[in-house]
Formats: structure tokens, C-alpha cells, sequence
């Protein structure tokens, strides 16, 4: 459906946690036609790289965040026009430019009326020039004489975008108190003096410099905004060496590094193995491949059959899919389970959360870990599907490594790790009870768990059990 | 509903307390015979008997010691001191001991000490002090400061009922000046719940205790003057009704703080942090204390009357902040 008037494209809330997100990539520019639903830029926030898709059709008629920023959730982003009304219709209802950048500021006040800062990055980019006073100003006391700004007045200021050196002040040395700001506020002037509130919001508790007359007008933004300041911060200052080169951090790989260095932080990272034969599961697979794909269109993978034996054995471990919460245990009657999921650009890893996997059969871990995978590659997960995991399972195997000690999902107990099926010589015993060397797929189990719940012993006892249910598996049983 | 001094208030709520919970009893200096300093417990002996109503030796140290042994025991002692000055001597059983076996041990210490504080009667550096910022200092007590005859047989209630150690300090000067309606039957007043003590939108005063009323004449006088104020009466200080100072602070954006106490450390101080620290972006001037000042209580009638803050003191406090 063609939209009949301008609509906003606005950073969305992705979930109850987040506040802000950053433009990674703008999939439209300006002038170019999008459809509703369509993808029309991509973000980056804690949680989820995701793509935005259009709240209309029409003309990309205005981008006013550039790649690279980070706003506040609620932040206008965009402009579509419906299509046929470019510029000529707009230009009739509101002159572009001043609006536009009237517009960015009118974005930011919502924000700032949570309590929260403007962040410095939606700020306009270089300080705008104030443009000539508004004939309010001749009255009053705000002819340039410094006053103090009271918090309460400073806040005041920047909701209702008031310029405070425009308002007369009652209070001592002609101080603007809450009083004198309300009582202007509500006489209207704040409307009388749009213009000025662009500065407003940027520098609240700074009493404003007197108006400089005859400035030339505002730059028109959108085309001639520099590109977005990186948010590098501190690391900025040490300039790279020869040979360096630099590159900035993404919000994911913020987060995995945030979220890495915690999990070591608070648990005490335990890790024990076992090895599986995998000889029965490798049968079963090799008879339902074919049958799951022609069928159902999905592929029984090794990790389906670890997953389905891992939640039959957790039921019997509550603690192993449990949760330290201050000093107090938590146990589940259910089993939400992460997968640790490489992204494709090989630059990200994400764990998304496959809930009440204890009401799955194998076809239906196995259409649910494809279903997740895909999605998540596709950067088509939404904020539920990355929280509430009670355990996960990662696995590195794909590569042929057949060790490693994973970091725990916080504030998950444990995490499994998965190896590659190896072919090796295995010493079984014979019909007649002799040993023999036999060659068999064995695949290696780690468990990493937080010791502080989780004992060894009990995490033994867990992969005993886990080996037995794969080396013994039943296809009626799954 | 009956009129009732602040005193007689306290009396009645005591004797209440008594006649409904066996556990209850009260021990001080001269509560017994003689009805207490005060005669708080006039007429308690003869109703409960020595056994409920024990004279002890001059040593609040004992007093208090004893009354904690009793309450781990399972009792509901009522500690009295003759005023609440004396206190000091009891620090260590009250500090040390009663204030952190819940904490340490688990086992709840009921106690109630009554403490008959504050000064306007030439009682000098002994008899005169408002010692509550110290123990609000202190994790595990608690500290309860009613203003009115009303609150005070309702927080006295409450009080005895707590499983904690409390400091109920009466105010002198409040006892028999003080009359007020107060209703017959049994009530427990909670705790942490500020009492606003008259409405207004152009000041904020934060008070308890006897200050109320002082609170209460200077904003009679600023009223004249078209400048409303609101004064919210704490009851309690530890806990003390965070949210509703907030909410005033919010509301008028000039706050001052009132108390008998000294100033330095006083309570007073923890109020106006926390206004800063939560309620920064509403402040439309700074928060204002007026309290006594960093010395002890003087003898001298109009070296007390420049000691304890006088109405026109807070008046002047108000109308500068009124005009900042």
C-alpha cells in the first residue's frame, strides 16, 4: 500500500533491554523507491543485528541518521514520501531543510524527557549557528547577562526546546526560576521561538550565548552531513603503528567481548569430557536421512541427536540446567536450549534460544536447530529468540577439532560442547566376551560447568548418562 | 475519639500494649513507684505489678543489657530512659549486641527504649538533646520520632510489635503542650510513612518531631505572604519515606530540611544527598538545612532559644529560598 502522507521511519524497540541500536548499512539512499515491508537498512543493537523493514511504499525522501551513529530507541531515522510528492508537494507543506533539522531535534526530545542524555552522536553534527532572535527576545533580561541555571530550569529548557536567555527571570539577580519557565511555556512562547531549540538540547545547563544576528542559514543537512564519528572512544587516543590497521569495534563483537569476559568473571569454568561411540546413532541417522529429507525437507543432523539425548538427560540433572540468582538456586521443569551459531562472515557468533526444547521429538529439534541457524545467518532473529536459555550447546566440531572448553551463556550453569565424529580403533568386546579392536565413529562430549552449582562428580554422572542414551539409542524412544 | 496530651497519648498507648500482650513489660529508672519522670507509667504498678513494671537500678547499661537478654528470650521490653541523653551509656548493649544479632545470629530482638528527648525548657547539654542521627546511623535499629498524640500512641503500638530494636523518642516539649484527638481503639501506624502535615505547592519543608510545629507557624506566616508550603512531618527516620520527599521535592523544587539535632552529620544531611542524588534535574535551588548548630545544648534560656531553631529562623530560611 502506497503511503498517502510522509511516514517516519523510527530505530525500533528490539527488545525490553535495549535502548539504543546503531545504522550499519542504509539499503536504501535517498530517491530511491521502497516498497512496505521491504528491507531498508540494517541495525546493530546488544542483542540482534537485524534488518528494519519500510513502515511504507514511496521515496526515501530524507535519511537523517547516518551509518555508523547509534540513537536511542524512538529516534526518526527516515523519511518516506508517498510516491509522486517529492520534493515540489513536500516543499509546499513544510520548507525541507529548517524543518528537517527542526525535525531531528524534535526526535531527540522524547528521549531526553526519560531522563536520559541526548546522545553526543544525534547531536547536529557541528555547532549550528543560532539563527536570528525571535522578537521575543527584546523584552526581557536575556540580553547576554550570564545567569545561573537552575537543574529544574535546565530540564524545563530543553523539553519544551525554550531558549532560557528568552524568558525574564523573577528570581534573585533576575535568576529564570521554575515559575517564570512554566508560566512561559504555557503563554506560548515556547512556539514564538522554534528556531532556537536545535542548540537547546545539546548544551542544557549552559546559559546561552547571546543570539548572533544575521547568521548564514543552517547548512542543508542531510546532503552535506559528514560521516557518522565512529563510536570508538578511548582506544581512539593510541595511533596505530606501521603496519596497524584499525578497525572499529561492531555491536555484537562489543557485546561478545562484554559478555565473555563476565561469564569468566563470575563462574568457576570447569570443563570434563567423555567419549561416544556414536555407532548406533550413526545407523539411525544414515536410515532417517533420507526419509527427513524427502519428507520433511530437513537434514537429522549429529547435534539433533546430541540435542534431543541432552535434554532427556537434563531432566535428571535439574541443577546442570539451573541458575545461581544471588544465593539462591534455581531449577526448571522445562528446557530452553542456545545453540552457538557462527554467523557466515565469520566475524560474530550468536546464541539463539530454542524454547521448551523438552516438548521436542527428534524431527522437531532437528526442524528447530535448522529453523534458528538459518535465521539467524539471515539476520532474521528477533530479541526472544536470543533470551531466556537455561543451557547450551556449542559445537566447534565441524572443523575436526575434538577438544575445547567453552565459555558459559551467563547466567546459564553449563554448556556443551560438541567434537567431530572421528573413525578410530575401539577396543570392544566380542561375541564371546574377548576383546577385539573395532572401528568405530566416536565423538568427543564436553561439559564447561560452573563449579561454584556444579560438581564434578555430578557433572561426570551427567555425561555417563548422556553417553549411554546416544551409544544405546532406541529410534522409538526419540 | 478523645482529646489527649501528646503524654497522655504515649500513657494510654503503653498501657494498651500491656493489657493485650503478656510479653510486654516495662523497666527504668522510677517508672515503678514513682510513675516515671514524666509519669508516663502513672499508675502502671499498681494495674500490672512489680514484676511488669520494674524499677531498676540507676545503670542503662543494665537496663538495656537486660531488656535484649529478655527479648531473645522471647519478651516485649520496654525500655525506658530517664532521658534519652543517657542513651550513650547503653551504646555498647544497644550497637553492639541488640542492633546486629538478627544479622548475626537470626534471633529477633524486640525491644522498644523510649527516649525522652529534645530541649526548650533550660535543661542544658543533659537533658536536652536530640540524639536520633546517631542511631539512624546504625544498620538494625530502628528510629521513630512522632509529633503528634495520635502518632504517637499508633508508632508506640507498632513499636513493641516490631521484631526489631527500636528508639521511640518522645519529645518533651511536646508532652502536655501538644493535645490532639486521638481514637479509642487500637492501631498500629506503619512505619516509613511520611505524614504530610499541610499541603503546598511553592516550598517543601522536611521535618519530624517537635520541629512540625514550628514547621507549621512559620508557614502560617509565609502563607500571609502568598507563598504556600508544604511540610511533610517523617514520623519515622530509619525507615524513613524516601518516595514521598521525592514526590515533594518533584512537585515544589525548593526543599529545606529542618531538625533539632546538630547540624553536621545530622539527618538532615542524608535527606539532602539523596535529593540531589534522585531528584537533581527538579532542584530549582539548592536544598537548605536548618538545624541547630555544632555545639551542646546551652543552659542559658536565650543562648537555648538561639541554639534550638525558632519559627522566625525558618521563616527567614523560607522566605530566601522563596526568593532564590
Amino acid at each position: 500500500m502506497a503511503t498517502e502522507t510522509a511516514v517516519d521511519v523510527v530505530m525500533p524497540q528490539m527488545g525490553v533491554s535495549v535502548s539504543e541500536g546503531t545504522i550499519t548499512k542504509w539499503l536504501k539512499q535517498e530517491g530511491e523507491t521502497v516498497e512496505a515491508d521491504e528491507s531498508l537498512l540494517e541495525i546493530s543493537t546488544d542483542k540482534v543485528d537485524t534488518e528494519v523493514p519500510s513502515p511504507g511504499s514511496g521515496i526515501v525522501q530524507q535519511i537523517l541518521v547516518q551509518e555508523g551513529e547509534t540513537v536511542e530507541v524512538g529516534t526518526k531515522l527516515a523519511v518516506i514520501a508517498p510516491e509522486g510528492a517529492e520534493a515540489p508537494a513536500a516543499a509546499e507543506e513544510t520548507p525541507p531543510e529548517p524543518a528537517t533539522q527542526q525535525a531531528a531535534a524534535e526526535a531527540e526530545a522524547p528521549s531526553s524527557s526519560e531522563g536520559e542524555t541526548p546522545t553526543p552522536e544525534a547531536a547536529p553534527p557541528e555547532p549550528t549557528p543560532a539563527p536570528a532572535p525571535a522578537p521575543v527576545a527584546a523584552e526581557g533580561n536575556g540580553g547576554g547577562e550570564k545567569t545561573f541555571v537552575s537543574p529544574v530550569v535546565a530540564r524545563i529548557a530543553s523539553e519544551h526546546g525554550v531558549d532560557v536567555g528568552q524568558v525574564s527571570g523573577t528570581g534573585r539577580g533576575g535568576r529564570v526560576t521554575k515559575k517564570d519557565i512554566l508560566a512561559f511555556v504555557e503563554s506560548g512562547g515556547a512556539q514564538q521561538q522554534e528556531q532556537p531549540q536545535e542548540a537547546a538540547p545539546a548544551a542544557p545547563a549552559e546559559p546561552q550565548a547571546p543570539p548572533e544576528p544575521a547568521q548564514a542559514p543552517p547548512k542543508p543537512a542531510p546532503a552535506a552531513a559528514p560521516a557518522a564519528p565512529q563510536p570508538v572512544a578511548q582506544a581512539q587516543q593510541i595511533e596505530p603503528e606501521a603496519g596497524e590497521s584499525v578497525e572499529p569495534m561492531s555491536a555484537m563483537r562489543r557485546g561478545i567481548a562484554e559478555h565473555m569476559r563476565r561469564s569468566l568473571d563470575t563462574s568457576a569454568h570447569v570443563t570434563s569430557a567423555i567419549e561416544v561411540d556414536m555407532s548406533r546413532v550413526v545407523a539411525i541417522r544414515k536410515k532417517l536421512k533420507s526419509e527427513y529429507q524427502k519428507s520433511y525437507g530437513v537434514n537429522p543432523t549429529y547435534l539433533a541427536f546430541v540435542a534431543r539425548a541432552t535434554v532427556e538427560t537434563l531432566r535428571d540433572y535439574p541443577w546442570i540446567n539451573g541458575e545461581l540468582r544471588g544465593d539462591r538456586i534455581v531449577t526448571r521443569n522445562y528446557v530452553h536450549l542456545g545453540f552457538a551459531v557462527e554467523l557466515a562472515d565469520g566475524k560474530g557468533l550468536i546464541v539463539p534460544v530454542v524454547r521448551h526444547t523438552e516438548g521436542l521429538n527428534l524431527l522437531g529439534m532437528a526442524r528447530a536447530i535448522s529453523d534458528i541457524a538459518q535465521r539467524a545467518r539471515d539476520k532474521k532473529l528477533l530479541p526472544d529468540d536470543v533470551q531466556g536459555g537455561t543451557f547450551t550447546i556449542t559445537n566447534p566440531g565441524g572443523y575436526g577439532t575434538f577438544h575445547g572448553t567453552p565459555v558459559i551463556s551467563q547466567p546459564q550453569a553449563a554448556i556443551l560442547g560438541t567434537y567431530a565424529v572421528v573413525k578410530r580403533p575401539w577396543v570392544i568386546q566380542d561375541d564371546r566376551g574377548e576383546d577385539v579392536i573395532a572401528i568405530r565413529p566416536i565423538m568427543n562430549l564436553t561439559l564447561t560447568y560452573d563449579h561454584r552449582l556444579v560438581d564434578g562428580a555430578l557433572a561426570g554422572r551427567f555425561l555417563r548418562d548422556l553417553r549411554e542414551k546416544l551409544e544405546s539409542w532406541e529410534e522409538s524412544n526419540y | 475519639m478523645a482529646e489527649k496530651t501528646y503524654l497522655q497519648a504515649i500513657s494510654d498507648g503503653l498501657r494498651e500494649e500491656m493489657r493485650r500482650d503478656k510479653r510486654v513489660f516495662v523497666i527504668g529508672e522510677d517508672v515503678g513507684v514513682y510513675g516515671g519522670a514524666f509519669k508516663v507509667t502513672l499508675g502502671f504498678q499498681e494495674e500490672f505489678g512489680s514484676w511488669r513494671v520494674i524499677d531498676a537500678p540507676l545503670s542503662e547499661t543494665a537496663i538495656v543489657g537486660g531488656c535484649t537478654g529478655a527479648a531473645m528470650m522471647g519478651m516485649r521490653p520496654v525500655a525506658e530512659m530517664q532521658f534519652a541523653d543517657f542513651i550513650s551509656c547503653a551504646w555498647d548493649h544497644l550497637v553492639t549486641v541488640a542492633a546486629k544479632q538478627r544479622w548475626r545470629a537470626g534471633t529477633p530482638v524486640p525491644i522498644t527504649v523510649r527516649l525522652p528527648s529534645g530541649g526548650g525548657f533550660s535543661g542544658g547539654p543533659f537533658h536536652s538533646q536530640n540524639p536520633e542521627s546517631s542511631f539512624a546511623h546504625i544498620p538494625g535499629l530502628k528510629v521513630i520520632c512522632p509529633a503528634t498524640p495520635e502518632d504517637a500512641k499508633g508508632l508506640l503500638a507498632t513499636a513493641i510489635q516490631d521484631p526489631n530494636p527500636c528508639l521511640y523518642f518522645e519529645h518533651k516539649h511536646l508532652y502536655r503542650r501538644i493535645k490532639a484527638e486521638v481514637p479509642d481503639e487500637r492501631y498500629e501506624t506503619p512505619f516509613g510513612k511520611a505524614r504530610v502535615q499541610r499541603e503546598g505547592d511553592d516550598l517543601t519543608v522536611i521535618t519530624w518531631g517537635a520541629m512540625v510545629y514550628t514547621a507549621d507557624e512559620a508557614a502560617q506566616q509565609l502563607d500571609a505572604d502568598g507563598v504556600s508550603v508544604e511540610i511533610l512531618d517523617l514520623r519515622t527516620l530509619q525507615p524513613w519515606d524516601k518516595q514521598a520527599v521525592l514526590a515533594s521535592a518533584r512537585k515544589t523544587s525548593k526543599v529545606l530540611v529542618l531538625h533539632e539535632d546538630t547540624h553536621t552529620g545530622g539527618f538532615g544531611g542524608e535527606i539532602a544527598a539523596t535529593i540531589s542524588e534522585e531528584a537533581f534535574e527538579d532542584l530549582d535551588a539548592p536544598v537548605k538545612r536548618i538545624t541547630a548548630p555544632d555545639t551542646p545544648v546551652p543552659f542559658s534560656p536565650p543562648l537555648e532559644k538561639a541554639f534550638i531553631p525558632q519559627v522566625d529562623d525558618v521563616v527567614a530560611g523560607l522566605r530566601e529560598l522563596a526568593e532564590y
